[in-house]
């Protein structure tokens, strides 16, 4: 594989993170607009338990994507009092506080960014992105999955059947800033940097660009959204300085034709159809 | 000291204030978060340094940069807005932070990624009054923001469109039963917000004489922040909010440091979300927004 091709797959992987950690509190009707700030927990816990204590970074790495899950559920539980845009609002600053904290506290570096000795090569990151696709897969298949649709579609109707509302929403929400911390504790040691001015608001607000633009509706649109993101400016770099533009009038007119998105529940449906019946006329 | 960086937070709050105002008539009124007003203050920056440049005379050059953001917003109201109606509430934030990315990239292209010094143009003139300092410039800002807030708070609350408008704002299919012309009344909406951020992006490049493509990010965003803690939907919100966040900024920077801005900004906005959701002077939602 070429330096450049694996470059861009490396890229990907972190895009596919962050935009699962996007789609599950989304997936529950909450819009995360903040999980640039959970990333940057990941990251510079990880980062500082491996520099400052020596530990191993296998040890580090989940101990970052917990800390980051764990600042979720505390922060979720006063955050998710608030509904629709406001919480969108209130995640928002919560991110934009966190990389602020990050970037005056001097024990990791402030605004000078914080250099992270372990490394972890590619295909690490590679394998911990697959990981997560398959924990989403296997987390669709269960029931939590339909809880989580059924508290987006009609939460009063939700919390009649029994659900637990608030339960669901904290976790779908506290799950993902785990899945946030995850990608950044790699992040930190893939590209032994970490600096908090990473972790800014376009990031997030782009993540939810993924995802919306994949669709929410399956599983597989966060995947879908992030490779399109990722890897089409790429095949436009020929047009270099024009390409975020053209990308940009793409967004607009793909948004505008099918505003729920690339892959949808009836697409999956469809293509399940004609494939059940290509193998019957094999048969 | 202290009263001298009041006085600067108030006039940088001014500029807060009109962006904080358009975010409002925007989400009050549509139910939309427009992410594009970033775009549309960056353009009224922008597009008048252009003309001047040219060699235009600045009356030309202003009123070209209130003519290109109006014109653009009509742009996001046909292609972001418009098709969206009826789908998820969150799809036309994708589209409209699409035209945010297209609008900051054209002016890339143009102009290259430079800050460009925008020239003065009002003499650098002082007003002193006791210890404290006033340029003539930011005093002229914060009036002319203080003179459109209180002509929209007129218009909305004594003229027949402004009757229309709430009318929408408090239930849009009661209102189109009502009789209220909606095809032509939601883009003079997009209009008015594209102009007053328009008009913040001009009082910006006045001030502190400087333009880039990215400049619209920041004060926009605070501008979001502003409408949250003053009241989401309540122009007078919007204007406390406003003059909070600039207060806010400006005893920060110069009491703590430049870095710790965010945290007390959006330190604030986190405290009242969490506190009070309804903001300052807001009304407690009465139906779920976004």
């Amino acid at each position: 594989m070429s330096g450049y091709l694996t470059g861009v797959l490396v890229v990907l992987a972190f895009n596919v993170m962050a935009a699962y950690a996007v789609y599950l509190p989304l997936a529950a009707g909450q819009l995360n607009l903040g999980i640039a700030g959970f990333m940057a927990i990941g990251a510079y816990a990880s980062a500082f338990l491996t520099n400052e204590y020596q530990w191993s970074m296998w040890a580090a790495i989940p101990v970052g994507s917990a800390l980051a899950g764990l600042t979720g559920l505390l922060i979720g539980i006063p955050v998710l009092r608030t509904h629709g845009i406001y919480l969108a609002m209130a995640t928002f600053a919560l991110g934009q506080v966190i990389s602020a904290v990050f970037l005056n506290l001097e024990v990791v570096g402030g605004a000078a960014g914080y250099p992270v000795t372990d490394y972890v090569g590619p295909y690490g990151v590679f394998a911990a992105a697959i990981g997560v696709v398959l924990l989403m897969l296997y987390l669709s298949r269960t029931r939590f999955a339909l809880y989580l649709t059924a508290v987006k579609s009609d939460a009063t109707v939700a919390d009649l059947m029994g659900i637990s509302v608030r339960g669901i929403q904290v976790a779908a929400f506290a799950l993902g800033a785990a899945v946030a911390g995850f990608g950044g504790a790699f992040y930190a040691h893939h590209y032994n940097f970490v600096e908090a001015q990473h972790f800014n608001v376009l990031l997030s607000v782009f993540t939810v660009l993924y995802v919306l633009f994949g669709g929410t509706q399956t599983v597989w649109g966060p995947l879908v959204g992030a490779a399109f993101f990722t890897l089409a400016p790429e095949l436009l770099r020929a047009s270099d300085q024009w390409r975020y533009a053209l990308f940009a009038i793409f967004i607009i007119v793909f948004m505008a034709m099918r505003p729920q998105g690339l892959v949808t529940t009836s697409l999956l449906r469809f293509t399940r159809r004609r494939t059940a019946t290509e193998s019957e006329e094999a048969a | 000291m202290l009263a001298q960086q009041i006085v600067n937070g108030l006039m940088l709050g001014a500029i807060y204030m009109l962006m904080a105002v358009a975010f409002t008539l925007a989400i009050g009124v549509l139910n939309f978060l427009n992410f594009s007003l970033p775009g549309l203050f960056m353009l009224g920056g922008m597009v008048a340094y252009g003309f001047i440049k040219l060699g235009w005379p600045t009356v030309f050059a202003f009123s070209a940069a209130l003519a290109a953001a109006a014109l653009v917003s009509l742009l996001v109201e046909r292609f972001a807005y418009r098709p969206m109606q009826g789908g998820d509430p969150e799809v036309p934030l994708v589209s409209s932070l699409g035209f945010l990315v297209l609008l900051e990239n054209l002016m890339l292209i143009y102009f290259g990624s430079d800050q460009q010094a925008f020239p003065a143009l009002v003499p650098d003139l002082n007003f002193r009054f006791g210890g404290l300092v006033i340029g003539i410039a930011q005093l002229g800002s914060l009036v002319l923001s203080v003179l459109l807030v209180l002509w929209l708070s007129w218009f909305l609350n004594s003229t027949a469109t402004g009757r229309c408008i709430r009318t929408v704002a408090e239930n849009r299919d009661t209102a189109v039963l009502m009789g209220v012309d909606t095809g032509r009344l939601v883009p003079m909406l997009f209009i008015a917000s594209a102009l007053l951020a328009a008009v913040a992006g001009l009082l910006f490049a006045v001030n502190y004489q400087q333009v880039s493509p990215f400049m619209g990010e920041g004060v926009g965003f605070k501008g979001v922040a502003a409408m949250i803690v003053g009241g989401m939907g309540s122009i007078w919100g919007a204007v406390l909010g406003g003059l909070l966040i600039g207060l806010a900024e400006v005893l920060s920077i110069s009491f703590i440091g430049a870095d710790v801005v965010n945290i007390t900004v959006y330190g604030l906005l986190l405290l009242i979300l969490i506190v009070r959701p309804q903001g300052l002077i807001g009304r407690p939602a009465t139906r779920e927004k976004l």
